[in-house]
């Protein structure tokens, strides 16, 4: 008996080519377009589209704080998913389903809510306000709709994992002589690790595109909070849809690059 | 994964459903922009009713709101409209420029260069008009914030600029003195939303700001929807005659055979009935018998045209607005 005969799924072939057929028609044919549009522009027009003073303001902007964002749901997801994980109380259940909703809410209510929660005279920034910090309209508020809606990814990654790990393993360290501190660093870090990493990437990837939520709270001045995205939608509104695809273009490149360092960062943890 | 294939097929039902609708014989599409939500299904009703009059059967119209260029976008790409009834003459040129949807000579077909109500630039306050602004001058001044969409993304807010324009314009005579009077009221910005409603809301929910600049219909919107004890309307000295233009899609008309029932439905927006519903709403009739009835709710001020001011829309629309424009040189000098 060889181990391939009992597949679960039928047929390599059928399965494989569903996939690709798939994977073609959703996410290579729209970003190859996408490539062979902006290919009428010639190198330079290219450089002289993504390279204008305020493109590069959003591009600070965008991937800055989409990059904030991730981190602080890298801490606060991490801490979320060990009290989900580890301890047992009234109502878990509810706040576990609660972690969801940030992706089951329209982005444009998300935004719309936070800004009049975080406006100067909403219910939590006044008292920003008071001690002279603003909140909505700055690069703050952009970080806070993106972690808002970011929130799930790290979370949900690193849930099972943390999970999976066996308290024993935790008990023979302790009984070894390992303090608390050593217990987190040696035996859990490096198990959650790679879980984290894909979070953080999903996070920071999902956060470069966001749209709804950003675009009420950013205040949207030129080369202030002007986030990439929407620069997209100001080119599209002049009709120019070679800028808008070269700007999307430049977007793509860089996330790519990025996930991909993250990828081989998170390919060499996991051999570490 | 979960997340993905949810996505996928609320996608394909929102396909079928589309399909659905279209596959239907007697129905007729309206692309509009946002602030006539509320006007075009009264005036939906009231079309229905004078069209069955006539002894044809009835009719289901079907209503798209949305950013002016970005549903014109959708029509040059493919959204089956057999009416387009958007803010800017520019996004309906836009659809012959694109694919010839319609004849280069639209404006030409129906009175009033096919607009059939238009509406004009006016300042929403906060009660009592504690910052005393009574014109464009006081929006000028320093500790005065003033919140108007982005002019980029807003057809709503390139109106608020050029009304701006027209008045340094006129008061101050050269374009360098404009563009500086335009440069200081955006000095006074302090969110730039990207559309009319979002604005509206920074203003009246957010608490931002001691002036909003907005459409007259928005502005009396608001005015019914807060109670007209925590804002009022200041009409400006001179403002801008905002037109927004009506036009049947000929090659979906042709297509879907629908033409008679669309020019109908547009030729009645300058009926009588069509006239009163759109002042109801708050847009400055046409019809001068109309206007009339109406004139007190309608404050006097000098209203300046694009055509005549600025040369119409494709120039104003390169001079300010696309990259590079005066727009963007305001910004780049602060």
């Amino acid at each position: 008996m060889s181990r391939r005969s009992s597949p679960v799924i039928p047929g390599f072939g059928l399965t494989l080519g569903y996939t690709l057929v798939y994977l073609s028609l959703l996410v290579f044919l729209p970003l190859a377009g996408m490539f062979i549009y902006a290919a009428q522009l010639s190198w330079s027009e290219f450089y002289a589209i993504v390279s204008a003073p305020r493109v590069l303001a959003a591009l600070k902007l965008s991937f800055g704080t989409a990059f904030i964002a991730a981190l602080l749901n890298g801490v606060i997801g991490t801490l979320f998913a060990w009290v989900l994980v580890r301890y047992r109380f009234p109502g878990r259940k509810v706040i576990d389903a609660m972690i969801d909703l940030p992706f089951a809410l329209p982005t444009a209510v998300a935004g719309i809510a936070l800004t009049a929660l975080y406006a100067p005279n909403g219910f939590v920034g006044r008292f920003a306000a008071d001690l002279g910090i603003t909140i909505a309209y700055t690069p703050f508020g952009i970080t806070l709709a993106l972690t808002f809606v970011t929130l799930p990814f790290v979370v949900r990654t690193i849930q099972p994992v943390l999970a999976d790990i066996p308290r024993e393993l935790e008990e023979a360290a302790t009984c070894l002589g390992a303090r608390p501190l050593q217990v987190f660093w040696n035996i859990l870090l490096p198990a959650l690790l790679p879980a984290w990493l894909t979070g953080f990437a999903l996070a920071f990837a999902r956060g470069v595109g966001e749209y709804g939520s950003v675009i009420f709270i950013a205040g949207n001045m030129p080369g202030k909070t002007e986030i990439l995205p929407l620069l997209i939608m100001v080119k599209l509104d002049q009709y120019d849809y070679l800028g808008a695809t070269a700007i999307g273009v430049m977007m793509l490149v860089v996330s790519f690059v990025l996930l991909l360092l993250i990828n081989l960062l998170q390919r060499y943890v996991a051999k570490g | 994964m979960s997340i993905l294939s949810r996505r996928f097929s609320l996608f394909a039902g929102v396909l079928f459903a589309t399909s659905a609708i279209t596959a239907q014989a007697q129905t007729l599409l309206n692309v509009s922009y946002d602030p006539t939500r509320e006007f075009y299904s009264d005036f939906n009703r009231a079309f229905n009713q004078h069209w069955q009059a006539q002894g044809n059967e009835a009719l289901q119209v079907q209503q798209s709101h949305g950013g002016s260029g970005k549903q014109a976008r959708s029509v040059s790409e493919g959204l089956r409209a057999d009416v387009v009834t958007l803010a800017l003459a520019g996004d309906i040129d836009q659809l012959h420029t694109s694919g010839k949807w319609l004849a280069k000579d639209w404006q030409q077909r129906l009175p009033n260069a096919s607009t059939p109500y238009t509406s004009t630039i006016v300042f929403l306050v906060r009660k009592g008009n504690p910052k005393q602004i009574q014109d464009w001058d006081d929006l000028v001044k320093p500790g005065i914030s003033v919140i108007t969409p982005n002019p980029k993304t807003s057809g709503g807010a390139r109106w608020n600029f050029l009304a701006a324009w027209a008045y340094a314009k006129q008061a101050y005579g050269s374009e360098q003195q404009a563009q500086d009077f335009v440069q200081r009221l955006f000095a006074n910005v302090p969110v730039l939303d990207s559309g009319a409603r979002a604005a509206t809301n920074t203003f009246t929910n957010n608490g931002m700001g001691d002036v909003l600049l907005a459409w007259e219909n928005e502005a009396y919107l608001t005015l019914k929807e807060h109670g007209a004890d925590s804002f009022e309307i200041i009409a400006p000295s001179i403002s801008i005659l905002a037109e927004p233009p009506v036009a049947v899609v000929d090659r979906n008309v042709d297509r879907k055979g629908t033409r008679v029932v669309a020019e109908a439905y547009l030729q009645y927006l300058y009926s009588d009935v069509g006239q009163r519903i759109a002042a109801e709403h708050f847009y400055r009739p046409r019809n001068a018998a109309i206007a009339k009835e109406f004139a007190e709710q309608f404050a006097p001020l000098k209203l300046v045209t694009i055509d005549e001011f600025f040369g119409g829309w494709q120039q104003a629309q390169a001079q300010f607005f696309n990259d590079g424009g005066v727009f963007d040189q305001i910004y780049q000098e602060q």
